[in-house]
Parts: structure tokens; C-alpha cells; sequence
């Protein structure tokens, strides 16, 4: 096996150098499809071709890095603490918001689905999409989905969550960082309150909210919904 | 030793979510579990912002990297993934944008209404007073 196969180290520096470019080429070029992310994952997945080494053997280093992401999320709690005056205040108008991204999730995820002909079991799969995987995963287990396929819908949903969301806010007149914030959360969970953060701290503690909230109502919901289709 | 003591509170949350995770009957991850435990503590004062805050920001700040590696795992998935992967993208990129839409929409327009609403009663109020005089 080669050198980069077995480092400990290859996954997690090639990883942080990717992202590094790929926010040095935002930057520079100032396109909002140039997602650091995005353009980190398609990067990596390049290299790791070009060098040959597989996906087990990346992510025998890369695994430190994701984790990271429990406790990172436990932390979501200090932006969410900083502005819990401004939540108590507006209370009522989040938890409606946020109820409604849930049911407009499950509604358009239907209607798509019948569009498309798609059966019962990719239904199932498709609609805990919006919610962190964490959460998604069981969701999609219990309805008798696919859980790889939805792990996968959940992280494309995040990352154009993540691309789009300033361009959706511009499109849409969405001035209130509150809105912002829950927008991001209830449509693209952790990686849009990642893009959430970057807007400010306000947009940042209503995302975290949303995705713990959106995700405990959609593990409601989707029971309810699921025979549909 | 700052570091130290920050990342034992942290961690040390982190496992008490894990715990509650493994334990309880519901289907929280062990993320949200602490999210809402730390959230508890700042409440309570048992916990200072100061004493989580630098390894904290920290972590938020290289948020975005640690989903690198799980989104480059699709690269495993994609074979599964391909007589179907049309309608799935389409499904996931137009609901995407409609949950967005939606959530974001009606947030602005019912904080508009009840700022408004608020703006109105601390008004009346005022007036009250000035009519009492």
C-alpha cells in the first residue's frame, strides 16, 4: 500500500489543505457555487483517486475530524444561550416557523415524489432529508427506508442549503436575521447553521435552535405521513 | 490550562449526552442531548459562558471542515445511488429551496406583525399614561 494509504495524518491534512483552496478560491473568484465544502469534497474525492487510495483507508485519518462534530454541536449552545432573550421574545413566531418548514418539507417531498413516480421506499428515504444525520438516520431506519441513501440526501441537502442560502435571502427579500437563521436550520441542519455562523450570531443561535427543533418534529411527522406513497 | 479545563467541560457534556443518547427511549443524538444540557447549565449558572467560550469558538468556527469527510463518503454510496439519482437530486434541490422559502417567509412575516403589534401597545400605553395626566 502506498504511503498516503496508510498515514494517520494524509486524510485530515489533505482534508483542512482542500478546504483551505477552497476558500482561498471563493475568495478570489467570489462565485457562491464555489462552496469551500463543496469544492473541499470534490477536491479530496480527485486526489484520492489520482493517488489511488481508498475511501476506509482516507477516513482511517479522516475520522478525527468528523469526531469533532458531537462536540461542536454540543457548542452550538453558547451562540443559542448569547440570544436567548431575543428567542423568549419572539417565540411564538420561531416555533411557527419552524412547524411549517416541517410540514412544507413532508408536502413538497410528496408532491415530488408522486411527480417522479417514485416508490414507497425512496418516499421513505427522501423525507428525513433536511434534518442532521444523526437524527435523519433513525427517521429513515423506522419508516423502512434506505439509511445510506438518506445519509446522502442529508448532506447534498446540506451543502446546497449551504450554497444557496444567500441567494435565496436576496431573491426573497428575507431581511430578519432570525428568519435567516431558521430558514438555514430547518432546510439544511448543521452545515446550513455552519453558513449561519458566518452571517452573524443572531442567524447562527436561531439555526442551531432549528435544526434540534425540526429535527424532533420531523421524527413526529413522518410516521404520520409516511404511508402517503 | 485553560485548554484543559475547557475541553474536560465540553467532552465531559459531549458523554453525558452520549449516555443520555444510549439510555433513553428517544431518537436524540448525543449532539442535541448536550446541546440542550449546556444550554441548561448557562440557564441555571452553574456553568460560565468564560469557562467554555475559547475552546467553544473553536469548535463553531472549523464547523463547516468537519463535514468534509462524511460528504467525501459519498463517493462509496454513489453505485446505489445512480439508477435513481435524477429524481433524488431533484427531489432534494427543489424541496430544499421550498422548506427554505417557506420557513424563512413566514418567520419575517409574522416578526414583522408581532414587532408591529409590540410597537402598538407600548404606544397605547404611553398614551394612556399621557391621558391619566
Amino acid at each position: 500500500m502506498s504511503f498516503a494509504g496508510d498515514s494517520l495524518y494524509f486524510g485530515v491534512v489533505i482534508s483542512l489543505l482542500a478546504y483551505w483552496w477552497g476558500l482561498w478560491l471563493k475568495k478570489k473568484l467570489g462565485w457562491a457555487v464555489l462552496n469551500p465544502i463543496l469544492v473541499a469534497v470534490v477536491l479530496v474525492i480527485v486526489v484520492l483517486k489520482l493517488l489511488r487510495v481508498d475511501y476506509a483507508d482516507y477516513n482511517e485519518g479522516a475520522q478525527y475530524i468528523s469526531y469533532l462534530l458531537t462536540p461542536a454541536t454540543v457548542c452550538l449552545a453558547i451562540p443559542l444561550y448569547k440570544q436567548l432573550a431575543l428567542l423568549r421574545q419572539n417565540l411564538l413566531a420561531v416555533v411557527i416557523a419552524i412547524a411549517a418548514g416541517v410540514a412544507a418539507s413532508a408536502v413538497s417531498i410528496f408532491l415530488l415524489c408522486l411527480l417522479f413516480r417514485m416508490e414507497h421506499v425512496y418516499y421513505v428515504t427522501l423525507l428525513p432529508k433536511s434534518i442532521t444525520t444523526a437524527i435523519g438516520m433513525g427517521v429513515s431506519e423506522e419508516a423502512g427506508g434506505i439509511v445510506t441513501i438518506t445519509v446522502v440526501c442529508i448532506i447534498v441537502t446540506g451543502i446546497l442549503g449551504n450554497i444557496i442560502g444567500e441567494t435565496v435571502f436576496r431573491f426573497l427579500h428575507l431581511e430578519n436575521p432570525i428568519a435567516r437563521g431558521l430558514a438555514l436550520g430547518t432546510s439544511a441542519h448543521a452545515v446550513g447553521t455552519a453558513k449561519a455562523l458566518e452571517l452573524g450570531e443572531i442567524e447562527g443561535a436561531m439555526s442551531s435552535l432549528s435544526v434540534a427543533v425540526a429535527g424532533l418534529m420531523t421524527v413526529v411527522v413522518v410516521p404520520l405521513v409516511s404511508n402517503w406513497i | 490550562m485553560r485548554y484543559v479545563k475547557e475541553c474536560a467541560v465540553i467532552l465531559g457534556i459531549t458523554l453525558v449526552g452520549e449516555w443520555m443518547n444510549d439510555t433513553l427511549p428517544f431518537p436524540v443524538p448525543a449532539g442535541v442531548y448536550g446541546l440542550f444540557l449546556m444550554l441548561f447549565l448557562f440557564c441555571l449558572g452553574v456553568l460560565k459562558l468564560e469557562q467554555v467560550e475559547a475552546t467553544g469558538n473553536f469548535l463553531l468556527d472549523i464547523m463547516p471542515v468537519l463535514f468534509v469527510p462524511a460528504a467525501v463518503g459519498l463517493m462509496e454510496s454513489f453505485e446505489q445511488l445512480r439508477p435513481v439519482l435524477v429524481p433524488v437530486a431533484g427531489v432534494c434541490a427543489i424541496s430544499t429551496l421550498v422548506v427554505m422559502g417557506v420557513t424563512g417567509g413566514i418567520a419575517e412575516v409574522f416578526l414583522k406583525r408581532m414587532g408591529n403589534k409590540k410597537t402598538k401597545n407600548r404606544k397605547k400605553s404611553r398614551e394612556g399614561r399621557g391621558e391619566r395626566k
